[in-house]
């Protein structure tokens, strides 16, 4: 209610100073004109250059300006303002029509709002009228654009505005300015900056150039070869980018199985619903934060991580103990216990959850990205699975090379017979490990649900994905699994950007396929008699 | 000296066996026929044509089951990916019969109704011909054969073996079923191929035709038993089960082990094509979910259960699952999964040698034990044999 | 694994030309069954054989001895194909580039291996065992439709009472004692009519009778075969051998009679440390 007040303070402070010395003829055009009338009045309007203007664009971009018979009324919260005079009307007239704009008006009253805000003593908000003029300038705004750079103080600002200006000065009048117009341009990242320098060398059919100026054609020519360049490493950052996250999704649902699978030999084709209980974990641990600490919503995350992570690792130990540790040294009957283990995960889920998708939402602080270049925005949660991977995968190194753990685990599946006759506890020091793999599986599944969907299926979609992967890193390297992981990924988008998504996963599992038949002990072999054994 | 050797030139079956053979045979072509077609309905002793349908359809998995035995339950070889081999038999079937529905679909064009949908003017290369009957039996044969051969050769000549093989296979089907996944890969994307009218001129629907279709099953199941049962009676066989036990030996005895397990996985992986074109003219509809990795991986199941390396034991593990599925699908579907589930754990766990090999066991127990008994059967799947270091 | 390309030659050329285009005939007009020249093997840096030069003559029976680790089994491998070196030649009689060929083909050439494991068909009969081994034509075609022949039928039975294992013919192979299946293996061995047979310790787990009647067997095939038999039982080698070779780190440390070779002062130093 108070910033009711205030706002509607704040408006009647503004009615009240202006000297509403407009263009009448423009406003009545605006008011009463067709598409092209008020086009021309919106220019005409700006042309002036004068912040009151802004009142009465507003108005009418917001569907508060209104034709009572002859006068032009600005209505807000039941106060009406005489739009040519500037004095408050009251009482209202019953009979008035609110004056209905198409897009193409709106269009026009967005950019010239925006162009009115270059002047705005808020940064803020002269920054956002930069931003939507970047792509949306109108030649009736370059005198208001030259006025801002004049005054503006901001780098950043200045240079866009500077983007700008040089952009409507491309089509406009000497022949020296539109040369320092289109050279400036060549500084810019922008695919419209591709475009427009594209017309200037357009052909017509006729073999006549649009452009007949042959030195500035040659200038365009040059400065749109900068553009293509910029642009085509903005396609290479975006692509590696991509390619990069998908590689650490992959790495983080493969490291589980590299445990497992790699060091252990166990063959848990149920890694993909591990990874899924990891997912309905976090979707628990948000549903709760929302039911009773809505406030604390933002930090759900922190915490849905150990859990996830705690979830999946009990219900790997509980299989280690009731089934697979049954089935050590029958790899292939591993593989169809620990199916028959996945299925039934899928159908629990299915039951207590239901079949649909449920829905995880990235806390405030993971939504949005950051735009290194124009057109390239990296997300947040993007950037922050990619970190995640990283500590992950620290972490199990850490894990394994540092700790006690570590060592029995490596110790047994080198020599059980041997560690077993030292003490080790060979027996625990399996259950252990197979919880580590499938806790971390959890935290992929905590990661996953940060970017996709989470359901019951979710985990068939990366098993055969994961196993990629460690296969073709080399069973039992770490380091070969986070290589395998990184250049799948990286391989799958750059095919994806010339192919399409289904075909560069054909593409890549056929590579996999045939790469498997030349190295079949992965990249990272190891040589030599344990090879065979 | 006459040592009491068992004979090596082992008969295909002994009588009794050929008995059962034959008791089997007479049901399939006798019995089902007249129980659905000359009984009237209102008899107890008529048959339904859901459970002809039913049965015709287990029994082309039967086929498969069969064929998954072979590979896995005698060489070893554990295939993620014979539901492939099925789905590309049937698929390439199934050109045939969606060339025969003519101008009967939707659009009333003389072409398929996906094809006019996408706006396609003619066929693609993949159809050429498909409308001769002998061509599609071809590619039934020649598609899963080619593909195997091809893929086993080169996978097995880079020895990659074990789980890896496990694997590859399983990623080969997944990658196929994106690929028709694809309505540009001309088989009708998603909804693949469905709504047959004809075969040969005949309306698949008449209940005469189904029964046709049934008994051309039925013999192509007992052809692959009698087909299978020769090959591991054979010296062949002896020397595939060699090889999944200690293939590093009967390489030094100078076998080429390449040629011996591309040969038995192109032939199995034939059986399933057949299998699946037998099963698409019955069933009416194949798409790219039947070369899901989940379909290719309850193949195994069905020979786990039976038991492995016993060819009866696939066909009863076969019937069995299957029967058991469209059972509990309809009474209680959300149920089934963890049905499966729980069969493939408890299988894996406490009957290694499946059903077959249970009531060995039993027969064994019950019966005084005879030095050397010659089973009908060649010996229970081993163990992962421990090849020298 | 490091010569895959190799094998995989080989095995493009399997089907035809099993046993007889691409081996030829064993040509040992030299005298001299095996070459072994300059063979090195490294795994992971690690050198398994450092340029190892070995001749065996035809009809030799040549004791191997070593510690662990000396390279006995890598050298094993490289005749027989199971690992390729990184340098060096193996010729098997004066043609024969064992470099180049499969596992199999190398069977067929004539060179047969039994290992230091017992390995057999476990769950075949003993009988079935001897089948498999013989030699005939095994490739798949003939593998399908083969019969025994009456011939073939009483050589098996004679191998099986040469080996003492007639009265257990029909029983898996499995079932067999330790010492049974070392003469199993032996006899698939034989079975295979190879030229040269390598034996890596084919007396362990023998009982001291066993042993002997396996000393005896060895001595009656010398001559019209070459053996080379690896062996750690000392009393063994003393009543079989003729020549013996002493390998160390993956090259020969000594070669010479047994009682030489015992009293050499670098083959002592190696035995028994410093």
């Amino acid at each position: 209610m108070r910033a009711l007040i205030s706002s509607l303070l704040l408006w009647l402070a503004i009615a009240a100073s202006s000297a509403w010395a407009l263009d009448q003829d423009a406003v009545r055009k605006l008011a009463t004109g067709d598409s092209d009338e008020r086009t021309a009045a919106i220019a005409a309007l700006l042309a002036e250059g004068d912040t009151r203007t802004s009142g009465i664009l507003q108005a009418m971009h917001d569907a508060e300006l209104f034709i009572a018979g002859d006068r032009i009324l600005i209505v807000r919260n039941d106060i009406g303002i005489d739009a040519l005079t500037g004095a408050t009307v009251s009482p209202l007239p019953e009979a008035r029509d609110e004056v209905a704009i198409n897009n193409r008006v709106r269009r026009e009253l967005t950019a010239a709002l925006a162009a009115l805000n270059l002047l705005s003593a808020d940064p803020k908000e002269r920054r956002s009228a930069v931003a939507t003029l970047t792509d949306g300038a109108e030649a009736t705004m370059l005198p208001l654009v030259r006025k801002a750079i004049e005054t503006e103080t901001i780098p950043d600002l200045k240079a866009a505005l500077e983007m700008v200006r040089a952009k409507l000065e491309i089509s406009s009048g000497e022949r020296a300015v539109r040369l320092a117009a289109i050279n400036k341009l060549g500084d810019s990242d922008s695919p419209t900056t591709k475009t427009l320098l594209l017309t200037l060398l357009a052909k017509s059919p006729e073999g006549q150039y649009a452009e007949p100026d042959a030195g500035l054609r040659a200038a365009a020519e040059q400065s749109l070869r900068k553009v293509e360049g910029r642009l085509a490493w903005a396609g290479r950052i975006g692509l590696a980018f991509s390619g990069l996250s998908l590689g650490s999704v992959l790495l983080l649902a493969a490291l589980g199985l590299a445990i497992t699978y790699g060091l252990m030999g166990v063959i848990n084709m149920a890694h993909g619903e591990l990874i899924m209980i990891g997912a309905y974990a976090t979707y628990v641990v948000q549903t709760l934060f929302q039911s009773y600490a809505p406030d604390a919503f933002g930090w759900y995350l922190p915490v849905a991580i150990p859990v996830a992570f705690a979830v999946a690792a009990l219900v790997g130990m509980l299989l280690e103990r009731t089934v697979i540790r049954f089935l050590y040294g029958r790899p292939l009957e591993t593989l169809l216990a620990t199916w028959g283990i996945s299925l039934m995960l899928i159908q629990a889920m299915r039951t207590i959850f239901g079949a649909q998708n449920v829905q995880v939402e990235n806390p405030s602080w993971l939504s949005g990205g950051v735009e290194i270049m124009s057109n390239v925005v990296l997300p947040w949660n993007r950037i922050a699975i990619i970190c995640f991977a990283a500590m992950v995968l620290i972490g199990i190194w850490l894990l394994l090379s540092r700790s006690r753990l570590g060592l029995f685990v490596r110790g047994v599946t080198q020599n059980r017979a041997m560690a077993s006759c030292m003490g080790v506890p060979t027996a625990r020091v399996d259950t252990w490990a197979f919880g580590l793999g499938s806790g971390i599986a959890g935290l992929a599944g905590c990661a996953l649900s940060q970017i996709g969907n989470v359901g019951p299926d979710l985990g068939q979609a990366y098993i055969v994905d994961s196993f990629m992967v460690v296969v073709l890193g080399g069973v039992g390297q770490l380091a070969g699994t986070v290589y395998a992981a990184l250049g799948l990924g990286v391989v799958n988008k750059i095919l994806e950007s010339w192919s399409g998504a289904v075909l560069a996963k054909i593409a890549v599992l056929a590579f996999i396929i045939v790469f498997i038949q030349r190295r079949p002990q992965g990249m990272f072999a190891l040589k030599g008699r344990a090879v065979e054994a | 000296m006459s040592p009491a050797y068992t004979p090596l030139l082992q008969r295909l079956y002994t009588g009794r066996g050929w008995t059962v053979i034959a008791i089997c045979a007479l049901v399939l072509f006798v019995a089902v026929p007249c129980a659905n077609l000359l009984v009237p309905p209102s008899s107890p002793f008529h048959l339904s044509a859901y459970w002809v349908s039913l049965i015709g359809k287990i029994m082309c998995y039967a086929i498969v089951a069969l064929a998954m035995d072979l590979i896995w339950g005698y060489a070893g070889i554990l295939s993620l990916g014979h539901g492939l081999f099925f789905a590309l038999g049937g698929y390439s079937f199934g050109m045939y019969l969606m060339r025969q529905i003519g101008a009967d679909g939707q659009y009333r064009v003389n072409m398929p109704d996906f094809m006019v949908f996408l706006d396609w003017k003619e066929f693609p290369w993949q159809w050429w011909n498909t409308d001769s009957f002998l061509w599609a039996c071809f590619l039934v044969v020649a598609v899963p054969g080619l593909l195997a051969y091809v893929f086993g050769y080169f996978a097995f000549r880079s020895r990659v073996k074990g789980v890896y093989f496990s694997i590859i296979t399983q990623a080969l089907t997944y990658a196929a079923m994106l690929l028709f996944f694809r309505n540009d890969t001309g088989f009708g994307g998603n909804n693949g191929f469905t709504d047959f009218k004809r075969i040969l001129g005949y309306s698949i629907t008449t209940p005469e035709t189904r029964m046709v279709l049934f008994v051309v099953t039925g013999a192509a199941l007992i052809g692959a038993l009698l087909l299978a049962r020769g090959i591991v009676t054979s010296r062949y066989g002896r020397v595939l089960t060699a090889i999944r036990d200690a293939e590093t030996r009967v390489m030094f005895c100078g076998y080429n082990t390449v040629n011996y397990k591309v040969f038995i996985w192109t032939l199995s992986a034939v059986m399933c094509g057949v299998a699946g074109a037998l099963y698409v003219s019955q069933v009416g509809i194949i798409n790219p979910s039947e070369m899901s990795p989940a379909n290719s991986i309850e193949i195994a199941i069905w020979v786990a259960v039976g038991g492995r390396g016993t060819l009866t034991g696939a066909i009863l593990g076969a019937g069995l699952v299957n029967g058991a599925k469209s059972f509990f699908t309809v009474a209680a579907p959300e149920y089934w999964l963890f049905m499966l589930g729980l069969l493939f754990i408890l299988v894996t766990l406490f009957m290694p040698d499946g059903l077959v090999g249970l009531a060995k066991r039993l027969h064994a127990k019950f019966t005084r034990p005879r030095a050397g008994a010659a089973s009908t059967d060649a010996p229970t799947a081993a163990r992962p044999a421990q090849q020298d270091a | 694994m490091n010569a895959q390309d190799y094998a995989t030659e080989g095995g493009a050329s399997g089907q035809a030309s099993q046993g007889h285009v691409v081996t030829g005939e064993l040509d040992t007009s030299h005298r001299t069954v095996l070459y072994l020249d300059d063979i090195s093997v490294s795994f992971d840096g690690f050198k398994a054989l450092n340029k190892l030069t070995l001749n065996i003559d035809l009809g030799e029976l040549r004791c191997v001895i070593g510690p662990n680790g000396a390279g006995k089994t890598t050298m094993m491998d490289v005749i027989t194909g199971k690992t390729r070196p990184d340098s060096g030649s193996a010729f098997f009689g004066q043609t024969i580039d064992l470099t180049r060929l499969t596992e199999a083909q190398i069977a067929h050439a004539g060179i047969g291996r039994k290992f230091q494991k017992p390995t057999i068909f476990e769950h075949h009969t003993a009988f079935e065992n001897l089948e498999l081994a013989m030699k005939t034509d095994k490739r798949v075609r003939r593998a399908l439709t083969a019969r025994l022949s009456n011939e073939q039928y009483d050589r098996i039975s004679a191998m099986l009472t040469q080996v003492r294992l007639n009265q257990c013919a029909d029983r898996p192979a499995g079932s067999l004692s330790h010492g049974q299946k070392q003469w199993l293996e032996i006899a698939m061995l034989l079975m295979q009519e190879p030229k040269l047979l390598l034996l890596d310790e084919p007396v362990a787990g023998m009982t001291d009778e066993e042993t002997e009647r396996t000393a005896e067997l060895f001595l009656s095939l010398a001559g019209s075969h070459s053996l080379i038999v690896v062996e750690h039982d000392m009393a063994f080698i003393a009543a079989i051998s003729r020549k013996v070779t002493v390998l160390h780190e993956g090259s020969v440390l000594a070669e010479g009679a047994l009682t030489d070779v015992q009293n050499d002062p670098r083959v002592i130093e190696v035995y028994l440390g410093r």
